[in-house]
Protein backbone atom coordinates (compact mmCIF):
# COMPACT_ATOMS: atom_id res chain seq x y z
CA UNK A 1 0.00 0.00 0.00
CA UNK A 2 2.95 2.28 0.49
CA UNK A 3 3.35 2.69 -2.82
CA UNK A 4 -0.18 3.22 -3.67
CA UNK A 5 -0.02 5.72 -1.67
CA UNK A 6 2.81 7.37 -2.70
CA UNK A 7 1.89 7.43 -6.02
CA UNK A 8 -1.35 9.25 -5.21
CA UNK A 9 0.07 11.59 -3.61
CA UNK A 10 2.87 12.21 -6.57
CA UNK A 11 0.02 12.85 -8.82
CA UNK A 12 -2.36 15.11 -6.77
CA UNK A 13 -1.36 18.01 -8.42
CA UNK A 14 -1.64 16.83 -11.88
CA UNK A 15 -4.97 15.46 -11.05
CA UNK A 16 -6.61 18.45 -9.93
CA UNK A 17 -5.32 20.37 -12.53
CA UNK A 18 -6.59 17.82 -15.44
CA UNK A 19 -9.93 17.28 -13.45
CA UNK A 20 -10.49 20.90 -13.09
CA UNK A 21 -9.68 21.38 -16.61
CA UNK A 22 -12.18 19.24 -18.02
CA UNK A 23 -14.89 19.86 -15.63
CA UNK A 24 -14.65 23.18 -16.40
CA UNK A 25 -15.11 23.04 -19.73
CA UNK A 26 -17.38 20.78 -19.86
CA UNK A 27 -19.61 22.51 -17.92
CA UNK A 28 -19.26 25.95 -20.14
CA UNK A 29 -20.10 23.66 -22.68
CA UNK A 30 -23.57 22.48 -21.01
CA UNK A 31 -24.29 25.61 -19.56
CA UNK A 32 -24.04 27.43 -23.22
CA UNK A 33 -26.65 25.36 -24.30
CA UNK A 34 -29.63 27.47 -24.19
CA UNK A 35 -27.88 29.57 -25.68
CA UNK A 36 -27.09 27.55 -28.69
CA UNK A 37 -30.30 26.18 -28.72
CA UNK A 38 -32.04 29.36 -29.85
CA UNK A 39 -29.51 29.20 -32.59
CA UNK A 40 -29.88 25.68 -32.95
CA UNK A 41 -32.68 25.70 -35.84
CA UNK A 42 -30.36 27.16 -38.22
CA UNK A 43 -27.07 25.59 -37.25
CA UNK A 44 -28.38 22.25 -37.20
CA UNK A 45 -29.11 22.47 -40.41
CA UNK A 46 -25.92 23.63 -41.19
CA UNK A 47 -23.99 20.89 -38.82
CA UNK A 48 -25.50 18.16 -40.67
CA UNK A 49 -25.31 19.35 -44.26
CA UNK A 50 -21.19 19.49 -43.71
CA UNK A 51 -20.42 16.74 -46.20
CA UNK A 52 -17.76 14.38 -45.33
CA UNK A 53 -16.71 16.83 -42.26
CA UNK A 54 -19.83 16.50 -40.19
CA UNK A 55 -19.64 12.98 -40.56
CA UNK A 56 -15.87 12.88 -39.31
CA UNK A 57 -17.71 14.02 -36.21
CA UNK A 58 -20.20 11.65 -36.08
CA UNK A 59 -23.12 14.97 -36.57
CA UNK A 60 -24.63 13.55 -39.68
CA UNK A 61 -26.51 11.38 -37.30
CA UNK A 62 -26.66 13.71 -34.15
CA UNK A 63 -29.89 15.94 -33.89
CA UNK A 64 -28.06 18.87 -32.17
CA UNK A 65 -31.43 20.65 -31.40
CA UNK A 66 -31.89 17.76 -28.44
CA UNK A 67 -28.99 18.39 -25.64
CA UNK A 68 -27.93 14.43 -25.79
CA UNK A 69 -27.67 15.38 -28.91
CA UNK A 70 -25.10 18.09 -28.58
CA UNK A 71 -23.82 17.01 -25.43
CA UNK A 72 -22.72 13.57 -26.63
CA UNK A 73 -20.66 15.71 -29.50
CA UNK A 74 -19.40 17.72 -27.42
CA UNK A 75 -19.05 15.55 -24.59
CA UNK A 76 -16.96 13.45 -27.08
CA UNK A 77 -14.52 16.46 -27.48
CA UNK A 78 -14.27 17.34 -23.95
CA UNK A 79 -13.99 14.18 -21.90
CA UNK A 80 -13.04 11.56 -24.31
CA UNK A 81 -9.66 13.66 -25.69
CA UNK A 82 -9.04 15.32 -22.31
CA UNK A 83 -9.35 12.17 -20.36
CA UNK A 84 -7.39 10.77 -23.22
CA UNK A 85 -4.65 12.90 -22.78
CA UNK A 86 -4.59 12.87 -18.71
CA UNK A 87 -5.13 8.61 -19.25
CA UNK A 88 -1.63 8.82 -21.81
CA UNK A 89 0.04 10.58 -19.42
CA UNK A 90 -0.89 8.81 -16.28
CA UNK A 91 -0.33 5.14 -18.17
CA UNK A 92 2.96 5.66 -19.99
CA UNK A 93 4.64 7.57 -17.07
CA UNK A 94 3.80 5.22 -14.31
CA UNK A 95 6.46 2.46 -14.68
CA UNK A 96 8.89 4.95 -16.87
CA UNK A 97 8.85 7.55 -14.36
CA UNK A 98 11.28 6.05 -12.22
CA UNK A 99 13.83 5.35 -14.11
CA UNK A 100 13.43 8.96 -15.76
CA UNK A 101 14.19 10.76 -12.27
CA UNK A 102 16.60 7.30 -11.53
CA UNK A 103 14.59 6.77 -8.39
CA UNK A 104 13.98 3.52 -9.54
CA UNK A 105 17.21 2.67 -7.81
CA UNK A 106 15.55 3.67 -4.53
CA UNK A 107 12.36 2.44 -4.54
CA UNK A 108 13.28 -1.06 -6.05
CA UNK A 109 15.87 -1.83 -3.77
CA UNK A 110 13.27 -2.15 -0.97
CA UNK A 111 11.57 -5.44 -0.54
CA UNK A 112 8.74 -4.56 -2.55
CA UNK A 113 8.41 -7.40 -5.22
CA UNK A 114 8.39 -6.03 -8.77
CA UNK A 115 4.88 -7.18 -9.40
CA UNK A 116 3.17 -5.73 -6.03
CA UNK A 117 4.92 -2.47 -7.70
CA UNK A 118 3.53 -2.57 -10.36
CA UNK A 119 0.28 -3.49 -9.31
CA UNK A 120 -0.11 -0.56 -7.21
CA UNK A 121 1.12 1.59 -9.81
CA UNK A 122 -1.75 0.23 -12.17
CA UNK A 123 -4.32 0.98 -9.23
CA UNK A 124 -2.76 4.41 -8.59
CA UNK A 125 -3.48 4.80 -12.26
CA UNK A 126 -7.25 3.52 -12.31
CA UNK A 127 -7.73 5.74 -8.75
CA UNK A 128 -6.55 8.76 -10.36
CA UNK A 129 -8.73 8.34 -13.67
CA UNK A 130 -12.26 7.24 -11.89
CA UNK A 131 -11.77 10.39 -9.58
CA UNK A 132 -11.59 12.37 -12.29
CA UNK A 133 -14.66 10.72 -13.63
CA UNK A 134 -16.28 11.08 -10.76
CA UNK A 135 -15.79 14.98 -10.47
CA UNK A 136 -16.42 15.55 -14.47
CA UNK A 137 -19.87 13.60 -14.49
CA UNK A 138 -21.22 15.27 -11.17
CA UNK A 139 -20.18 18.72 -12.45
CA UNK A 140 -21.96 17.97 -15.97
CA UNK A 141 -25.22 16.87 -13.90
CA UNK A 142 -25.28 20.00 -12.13
CA UNK A 143 -24.93 22.15 -15.16
CA UNK A 144 -27.34 19.93 -16.97
CA UNK A 145 -29.65 20.13 -14.28
CA UNK A 146 -28.92 23.86 -13.57
CA UNK A 147 -30.10 25.05 -17.53
CA UNK A 148 -33.71 22.66 -16.61
CA UNK A 149 -32.22 19.96 -19.08
CA UNK A 150 -32.61 16.19 -17.58
CA UNK A 151 -31.49 13.70 -20.36
CA UNK A 152 -32.77 10.08 -20.75
CA UNK A 153 -30.48 8.53 -17.54
CA UNK A 154 -29.46 5.19 -19.55
CA UNK A 155 -27.99 7.02 -22.43
CA UNK A 156 -25.93 9.57 -20.39
CA UNK A 157 -24.55 7.17 -18.35
CA UNK A 158 -23.73 5.08 -20.66
CA UNK A 159 -21.74 7.98 -22.87
CA UNK A 160 -19.99 8.31 -19.02
CA UNK A 161 -19.00 4.70 -19.19
CA UNK A 162 -17.99 4.00 -22.45
CA UNK A 163 -15.52 7.37 -22.17
CA UNK A 164 -14.38 5.93 -18.99
CA UNK A 165 -13.29 2.56 -20.34
CA UNK A 166 -11.72 4.60 -22.95
CA UNK A 167 -9.53 6.16 -20.54
CA UNK A 168 -8.96 2.65 -18.93
CA UNK A 169 -7.80 1.43 -22.03
CA UNK A 170 -5.71 4.07 -23.09
CA UNK A 171 -3.76 4.34 -19.88
CA UNK A 172 -3.40 0.17 -20.14
CA UNK A 173 -2.20 0.38 -23.52
CA UNK A 174 0.32 3.51 -22.08
CA UNK A 175 1.00 1.44 -19.26
CA UNK A 176 2.38 -1.71 -20.79
CA UNK A 177 4.37 0.55 -23.43
CA UNK A 178 5.55 2.18 -20.10
CA UNK A 179 7.31 -0.85 -18.98
CA UNK A 180 9.59 -1.49 -22.20
CA UNK A 181 11.24 2.19 -21.81
CA UNK A 182 13.33 3.97 -19.75
CA UNK A 183 13.35 7.53 -20.51
CA UNK A 184 10.20 10.03 -20.49
CA UNK A 185 7.82 8.64 -23.16
CA UNK A 186 4.91 12.07 -22.97
CA UNK A 187 5.43 12.28 -26.52
CA UNK A 188 4.82 8.60 -27.06
CA UNK A 189 1.74 8.83 -25.19
CA UNK A 190 0.16 11.92 -26.37
CA UNK A 191 0.73 10.80 -29.71
CA UNK A 192 -1.15 7.47 -29.24
CA UNK A 193 -4.08 9.06 -27.72
CA UNK A 194 -3.72 11.68 -30.53
CA UNK A 195 -3.52 8.81 -33.33
CA UNK A 196 -6.50 7.11 -31.71
CA UNK A 197 -8.53 10.05 -32.08
CA UNK A 198 -7.64 10.40 -35.48
CA UNK A 199 -8.11 6.67 -36.73
CA UNK A 200 -11.59 7.16 -35.61
CA UNK A 201 -12.67 10.70 -37.45
CA UNK A 202 -10.86 8.49 -40.75
CA UNK A 203 -13.00 5.59 -39.59
CA UNK A 204 -16.13 7.89 -39.95
CA UNK A 205 -15.36 9.58 -43.09
CA UNK A 206 -14.97 6.67 -45.58
CA UNK A 207 -16.92 3.23 -44.82
CA UNK A 208 -13.35 1.54 -46.21
CA UNK A 209 -11.97 2.28 -42.77
CA UNK A 210 -14.70 1.32 -40.33
CA UNK A 211 -12.61 -1.99 -39.47
CA UNK A 212 -10.41 1.12 -37.58
CA UNK A 213 -12.85 1.36 -34.92
CA UNK A 214 -12.33 -1.99 -33.90
CA UNK A 215 -8.56 -0.83 -33.35
CA UNK A 216 -9.49 2.97 -31.33
CA UNK A 217 -11.44 2.82 -28.46
CA UNK A 218 -13.04 6.17 -29.34
CA UNK A 219 -15.07 3.67 -31.95
CA UNK A 220 -17.15 2.36 -29.11
CA UNK A 221 -17.10 6.42 -27.61
CA UNK A 222 -18.89 7.40 -30.30
CA UNK A 223 -21.95 9.44 -28.83
CA UNK A 224 -23.68 9.57 -31.95
CA UNK A 225 -24.33 5.61 -32.14
CA UNK A 226 -24.39 5.22 -28.44
CA UNK A 227 -27.82 7.84 -28.59
CA UNK A 228 -28.83 6.29 -32.00
CA UNK A 229 -28.68 2.33 -30.47
CA UNK A 230 -28.98 3.42 -26.98
CA UNK A 231 -25.97 1.00 -26.68
CA UNK A 232 -22.52 0.79 -26.73
CA UNK A 233 -21.45 -1.49 -29.67
CA UNK A 234 -20.02 -4.77 -28.13
CA UNK A 235 -17.68 -5.25 -30.58
CA UNK A 236 -16.03 -2.54 -30.87
CA UNK A 237 -15.72 -2.35 -26.70
CA UNK A 238 -15.13 -6.12 -26.77
CA UNK A 239 -11.31 -5.56 -28.69
CA UNK A 240 -10.82 -2.80 -26.59
CA UNK A 241 -10.94 -5.07 -23.22
CA UNK A 242 -8.80 -7.20 -24.57
CA UNK A 243 -6.04 -4.69 -25.87
CA UNK A 244 -6.63 -3.54 -22.39
CA UNK A 245 -5.82 -6.69 -20.86
CA UNK A 246 -2.81 -7.26 -23.33
CA UNK A 247 -1.66 -4.02 -22.38
CA UNK A 248 -1.62 -4.67 -18.20
CA UNK A 249 -0.49 -8.28 -19.40
CA UNK A 250 3.09 -6.67 -20.97
CA UNK A 251 3.64 -4.52 -18.07
CA UNK A 252 3.80 -7.83 -15.97
CA UNK A 253 5.60 -9.54 -17.65
CA UNK A 254 8.19 -7.07 -19.05
CA UNK A 255 8.56 -5.02 -15.79
CA UNK A 256 9.50 -8.28 -13.62
CA UNK A 257 12.37 -9.09 -16.37
CA UNK A 258 13.60 -5.39 -16.93
CA UNK A 259 17.15 -4.78 -16.24
CA UNK A 260 16.68 -1.16 -14.56
CA UNK A 261 19.64 0.98 -15.86
CA UNK B 1 27.97 -18.98 6.21
CA UNK B 2 28.65 -16.30 4.00
CA UNK B 3 26.83 -12.41 3.90
CA UNK B 4 27.80 -12.31 0.41
CA UNK B 5 28.69 -15.45 -1.80
CA UNK B 6 28.86 -14.75 -5.77
CA UNK B 7 30.20 -18.15 -8.29
CA UNK B 8 30.99 -17.38 -11.70
CA UNK B 9 28.85 -13.95 -11.43
CA UNK B 10 28.96 -12.61 -15.21
CA UNK B 11 27.03 -9.92 -16.73
CA UNK B 12 26.96 -9.02 -20.49
CA UNK B 13 25.04 -6.02 -21.83
CA UNK B 14 24.51 -7.47 -25.15
CA UNK B 15 28.02 -7.69 -26.20
CA UNK B 16 29.56 -5.11 -23.93
CA UNK B 17 31.34 -6.60 -21.17
CA UNK B 18 29.59 -6.02 -17.64
CA UNK B 19 31.36 -8.31 -15.66
CA UNK B 20 33.16 -11.67 -16.03
CA UNK B 21 33.72 -14.41 -13.48
CA UNK B 22 32.97 -13.11 -9.91
CA UNK B 23 33.74 -15.06 -7.59
CA UNK B 24 34.00 -13.69 -4.24
CA UNK B 25 32.95 -14.41 -0.83
CA UNK B 26 32.28 -11.81 2.06
CA UNK B 27 32.22 -13.56 5.73
CA UNK B 28 29.22 -12.15 7.91
CA UNK B 29 30.51 -9.69 10.29
CA UNK B 30 32.98 -8.59 7.48
CA UNK B 31 34.40 -5.33 6.54
CA UNK B 32 34.81 -5.50 3.11
CA UNK B 33 36.06 -3.20 0.42
CA UNK B 34 35.58 -3.15 -3.25
CA UNK B 35 38.31 -1.22 -5.41
CA UNK B 36 38.32 -0.21 -8.82
CA UNK B 37 38.54 2.67 -11.48
CA UNK B 38 35.11 4.43 -12.44
CA UNK B 39 33.63 1.87 -15.13
CA UNK B 40 35.69 -1.45 -13.45
CA UNK B 41 32.21 -3.59 -13.21
CA UNK B 42 32.08 -2.45 -9.78
CA UNK B 43 28.33 -1.30 -10.03
CA UNK B 44 27.03 -3.94 -12.04
CA UNK B 45 28.15 -6.33 -9.08
CA UNK B 46 26.77 -4.40 -6.43
CA UNK B 47 23.27 -3.89 -9.12
CA UNK B 48 23.52 -7.70 -9.54
CA UNK B 49 23.50 -8.49 -5.50
CA UNK B 50 20.30 -5.99 -5.80
CA UNK B 51 18.25 -7.73 -8.34
CA UNK B 52 18.10 -4.59 -10.16
CA UNK B 53 19.74 -6.19 -13.21
CA UNK B 54 19.81 -9.93 -13.87
CA UNK B 55 23.27 -11.72 -14.28
CA UNK B 56 23.74 -13.25 -17.82
CA UNK B 57 25.35 -16.14 -16.14
CA UNK B 58 26.37 -17.50 -12.93
CA UNK B 59 24.87 -17.21 -9.64
CA UNK B 60 25.09 -14.97 -6.20
CA UNK B 61 23.76 -15.50 -2.41
CA UNK B 62 22.76 -13.61 0.35
CA UNK B 63 23.21 -14.99 3.62
CA UNK B 64 22.86 -18.44 1.67
CA UNK B 65 20.05 -17.71 -0.73
CA UNK B 66 19.73 -17.44 -4.43
CA UNK B 67 19.70 -14.04 -5.74
CA UNK B 68 16.73 -14.84 -7.67
CA UNK B 69 14.75 -16.69 -5.82
CA UNK B 70 14.10 -14.68 -2.71
CA UNK B 71 14.73 -11.32 -3.32
CA UNK B 72 11.99 -9.45 -1.27
CA UNK B 73 13.70 -11.48 1.75
CA UNK B 74 17.53 -10.77 0.96
CA UNK B 75 16.40 -7.16 0.75
CA UNK B 76 14.56 -6.83 3.62
CA UNK B 77 18.06 -7.58 5.29
CA UNK B 78 19.60 -5.04 3.06
CA UNK B 79 20.60 -1.92 3.44
CA UNK B 80 21.74 0.12 0.50
CA UNK B 81 23.35 2.71 -0.64
CA UNK B 82 23.70 3.92 -4.20
CA UNK B 83 26.51 5.71 -6.20
CA UNK B 84 23.98 8.81 -7.42
CA UNK B 85 21.55 9.82 -4.37
CA UNK B 86 18.34 10.56 -6.34
CA UNK B 87 14.82 11.15 -4.60
CA UNK B 88 11.41 12.19 -5.76
CA UNK B 89 12.61 15.93 -5.82
CA UNK B 90 9.28 17.55 -4.55
CA UNK B 91 8.90 15.69 -1.38
CA UNK B 92 10.59 16.40 2.06
CA UNK B 93 13.90 14.43 3.89
CA UNK B 94 11.73 13.34 6.44
CA UNK B 95 9.08 12.21 4.19
CA UNK B 96 11.56 10.02 2.13
CA UNK B 97 12.96 8.62 5.05
CA UNK B 98 9.19 7.72 6.62
CA UNK B 99 8.15 6.43 2.45
CA UNK B 100 11.47 4.22 2.70
CA UNK B 101 10.27 2.90 5.85
CA UNK B 102 7.01 2.04 5.21
CA UNK B 103 8.10 0.17 1.94
CA UNK B 104 10.18 -1.66 4.40
CA UNK B 105 6.71 -2.58 6.36
CA UNK B 106 8.34 -0.93 9.86
CA UNK B 107 9.06 2.19 11.97
CA UNK B 108 12.46 3.31 11.98
CA UNK B 109 11.20 6.66 13.58
CA UNK B 110 13.82 6.45 16.44
CA UNK B 111 16.61 5.70 14.60
CA UNK B 112 16.00 7.97 11.97
CA UNK B 113 16.05 10.51 14.51
CA UNK B 114 19.09 9.64 15.99
CA UNK B 115 21.07 9.39 12.36
CA UNK B 116 19.57 12.46 11.21
CA UNK B 117 21.03 14.37 14.21
CA UNK B 118 24.27 12.57 13.96
CA UNK B 119 24.64 13.53 10.18
CA UNK B 120 23.16 17.11 11.05
CA UNK B 121 20.55 16.68 8.42
CA UNK B 122 17.76 19.28 7.49
CA UNK B 123 14.44 16.89 7.77
CA UNK B 124 12.03 19.95 6.38
CA UNK B 125 13.47 20.65 3.26
CA UNK B 126 12.83 19.68 0.10
CA UNK B 127 14.96 17.12 -1.82
CA UNK B 128 15.08 18.99 -4.61
CA UNK B 129 17.14 21.69 -2.91
CA UNK B 130 19.54 19.56 -1.53
CA UNK B 131 22.96 19.68 -2.08
CA UNK B 132 24.72 16.00 -3.51
CA UNK B 133 26.57 15.82 -0.50
CA UNK B 134 22.94 16.11 1.87
CA UNK B 135 21.12 13.43 -0.67
CA UNK B 136 24.11 11.46 -0.16
CA UNK B 137 23.05 12.28 3.72
CA UNK B 138 19.42 10.85 3.06
CA UNK B 139 20.80 7.68 1.54
CA UNK B 140 22.78 7.07 4.52
CA UNK B 141 19.39 7.36 6.52
CA UNK B 142 17.70 4.82 4.24
CA UNK B 143 19.98 2.35 4.29
CA UNK B 144 20.51 1.98 7.97
CA UNK B 145 17.28 3.35 9.62
CA UNK B 146 16.43 -0.18 9.54
CA UNK B 147 19.37 -1.45 11.17
CA UNK B 148 20.33 -4.31 7.62
CA UNK B 149 22.12 -7.75 8.14
CA UNK B 150 24.11 -6.18 5.39
CA UNK B 151 25.25 -2.88 4.23
CA UNK B 152 26.26 -2.77 0.78
CA UNK B 153 27.47 1.48 0.05
CA UNK B 154 28.47 1.96 -3.47
CA UNK B 155 30.92 5.12 -3.21
CA UNK B 156 29.40 6.96 -0.22
CA UNK B 157 31.89 9.36 0.13
CA UNK B 158 32.11 10.95 -2.75
CA UNK B 159 30.33 14.55 -2.39
CA UNK B 160 30.68 13.98 1.64
CA UNK B 161 33.05 17.00 3.32
CA UNK B 162 35.60 15.24 5.48
CA UNK B 163 34.00 15.55 8.59
CA UNK B 164 30.92 14.19 7.39
CA UNK B 165 32.78 11.23 5.69
CA UNK B 166 34.48 10.66 9.02
CA UNK B 167 31.35 10.69 10.98
CA UNK B 168 30.28 8.49 8.32
CA UNK B 169 32.51 5.66 8.94
CA UNK B 170 32.13 5.89 12.60
CA UNK B 171 28.65 5.27 11.92
CA UNK B 172 29.55 2.18 9.93
CA UNK B 173 32.48 0.90 12.13
CA UNK B 174 29.93 1.04 15.13
CA UNK B 175 27.37 -1.07 12.91
CA UNK B 176 29.89 -3.43 12.04
CA UNK B 177 30.86 -3.97 15.88
CA UNK B 178 26.77 -4.67 16.10
CA UNK B 179 27.84 -7.75 13.88
CA UNK B 180 26.35 -5.98 10.65
CA UNK B 181 28.29 -7.00 7.45
CA UNK B 182 30.00 -4.01 5.12
CA UNK B 183 30.27 -4.54 1.59
CA UNK B 184 31.16 -0.99 -0.02
CA UNK B 185 32.98 -0.38 -2.91
CA UNK B 186 35.31 2.75 -3.28
CA UNK B 187 37.98 4.46 -6.26
CA UNK B 188 39.78 6.14 -3.04
CA UNK B 189 42.16 3.39 -1.72
CA UNK B 190 42.90 4.86 1.36
CA UNK B 191 39.52 4.89 3.28
CA UNK B 192 39.07 1.23 2.38
CA UNK B 193 42.68 0.98 3.39
CA UNK B 194 42.00 2.47 6.88
CA UNK B 195 38.36 0.54 7.70
CA UNK B 196 38.18 -1.94 5.47
CA UNK B 197 39.30 -5.85 6.76
CA UNK B 198 39.43 -7.45 3.36
CA UNK B 199 39.22 -6.21 0.05
CA UNK B 200 38.87 -7.22 -3.88
CA UNK B 201 40.10 -5.19 -6.91
CA UNK B 202 38.29 -5.00 -9.60
CA UNK B 203 39.36 -3.78 -13.17
CA UNK B 204 37.79 -4.40 -16.78
CA UNK B 205 35.21 -6.47 -15.02
CA UNK B 206 37.26 -8.79 -13.63
CA UNK B 207 38.37 -10.06 -10.07
CA UNK B 208 42.31 -9.23 -9.82
CA UNK B 209 42.68 -10.21 -6.36
CA UNK B 210 40.56 -10.84 -3.42
CA UNK B 211 42.77 -10.69 -0.11
CA UNK B 212 42.86 -9.19 3.46
CA UNK B 213 44.35 -5.83 3.58
CA UNK B 214 46.87 -6.50 5.82
CA UNK B 215 48.59 -8.82 2.75
CA UNK B 216 47.46 -6.16 -0.03
CA UNK B 217 49.11 -3.38 2.25
CA UNK B 218 52.20 -5.23 2.03
CA UNK B 219 52.33 -5.06 -1.62
CA UNK B 220 51.01 -1.14 -1.98
CA UNK B 221 53.42 1.20 -3.46
CA UNK B 222 54.54 4.53 -2.69
CA UNK B 223 54.99 7.27 -5.66
CA UNK B 224 57.88 9.51 -4.32
CA UNK B 225 59.45 12.48 -5.88
CA UNK B 226 62.90 13.23 -4.45
CA UNK B 227 64.86 16.79 -5.64
CA UNK B 228 68.34 17.64 -4.76
CA UNK B 229 69.31 14.26 -6.28
CA UNK B 230 69.69 12.73 -9.58
CA UNK B 231 68.76 8.94 -9.05
CA UNK B 232 67.17 6.90 -6.58
CA UNK B 233 68.55 5.52 -3.53
CA UNK B 234 69.61 1.94 -3.95
CA UNK B 235 66.73 0.16 -2.24
CA UNK B 236 64.74 -2.86 -3.39
CA UNK B 237 61.10 -2.55 -4.50
CA UNK B 238 61.61 0.57 -6.63
CA UNK B 239 60.48 0.94 -10.42
CA UNK B 240 59.08 2.74 -12.31
CA UNK B 241 61.92 5.40 -12.23
CA UNK B 242 61.71 8.69 -14.01
CA UNK B 243 64.19 11.45 -14.09
CA UNK B 244 63.82 15.24 -14.74
CA UNK B 245 65.86 17.89 -14.13
CA UNK B 246 66.74 18.15 -10.45
CA UNK B 247 63.66 15.81 -9.59
CA UNK B 248 63.80 11.97 -9.74
CA UNK B 249 59.99 9.97 -9.29
CA UNK B 250 59.71 6.09 -8.77
CA UNK B 251 57.64 3.71 -7.42
CA UNK B 252 58.63 2.27 -3.67
CA UNK B 253 56.68 -0.69 -2.42
CA UNK B 254 59.01 -1.80 0.81
CA UNK B 255 59.28 -0.71 4.05
CA UNK B 256 58.81 2.84 4.90
CA UNK B 257 61.55 3.09 7.67
CA UNK B 258 63.62 1.95 4.80
CA UNK B 259 63.25 4.40 2.89
CA UNK B 260 63.48 6.78 5.23
CA UNK B 261 66.69 5.72 6.61
CA UNK B 262 67.79 6.07 2.76
CA UNK B 263 66.79 9.45 2.40
CA UNK B 264 68.17 10.91 5.33
CA UNK B 265 71.59 9.90 3.99
CA UNK B 266 70.79 12.11 0.84
CA UNK B 267 70.84 15.77 0.07
CA UNK B 268 67.64 16.75 -0.61
CA UNK B 269 66.05 19.92 -1.46
CA UNK B 270 62.61 18.49 -1.66
CA UNK B 271 60.51 15.02 -0.85
CA UNK B 272 56.91 13.98 -1.52
CA UNK B 273 55.74 10.75 -0.59
CA UNK B 274 52.24 10.14 -2.03
CA UNK B 275 49.51 7.57 -2.85
CA UNK B 276 50.20 6.73 -6.13
CA UNK B 277 47.64 7.35 -8.51
CA UNK B 278 44.98 4.62 -8.85
CA UNK B 279 46.13 3.77 -12.30
CA UNK B 280 49.37 2.74 -10.88
CA UNK B 281 48.13 0.42 -8.67
CA UNK B 282 46.13 -1.48 -11.04
CA UNK B 283 48.93 -1.78 -12.99
CA UNK B 284 50.51 -3.31 -10.23
CA UNK B 285 47.81 -5.47 -9.76
CA UNK B 286 47.46 -5.87 -13.66
CA UNK B 287 50.79 -6.93 -14.42
CA UNK B 288 50.78 -9.32 -11.36
CA UNK B 289 47.24 -11.21 -12.87
CA UNK B 290 48.97 -11.46 -16.18
CA UNK B 291 52.05 -13.17 -14.87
Amino acid sequence: MAVLKHELRQGRNALVIWTGIIAFMLGVCVLIYPEMKKQMSEISGMFADMGSFSAAFGMDKINFGEFIGYFGVECGNVLGLGGAFFAALLGISALAKEEKEHTAEFLLTHPVSRGKIVVQKLCSVFLQIAVLNVVVIGVAVLSAFFVGEMPEAKIFALLFLAYFVLQIEVAAICFGISAFISRGGLGIGLGIAALLYFLNIISNLTENAEFLKYITPFGYTEGADIIANGSINKGYLSVGLVLTVIGIGMAFYRYSRKDIA
Amino acid sequence: MEAVRTISLTKYYGKSRGIKDINLAVPEGDFFGFIGPNGAGKSTTIRTLLGLISPSSGTAEIFGQDIRGHKDKILSDIGYMPSEANFYPAMKVREVIRFSAELRGRDCSVEAARLCERLELDTGKKIGALSLGNRKKVSIVCALQHKPKLCIFDEPTSGLDPLMQREFYAILEERNAQGAAIFLSSHVLSEVQRHCRHAAVIREGEILVVDSMEHLGKTRAKRVTLRGVDAPPALEGIRDVKKGGDAVNFLYSGSPEVLLNALAALPLTDVTITEPDLEEIFMHYYREGEK
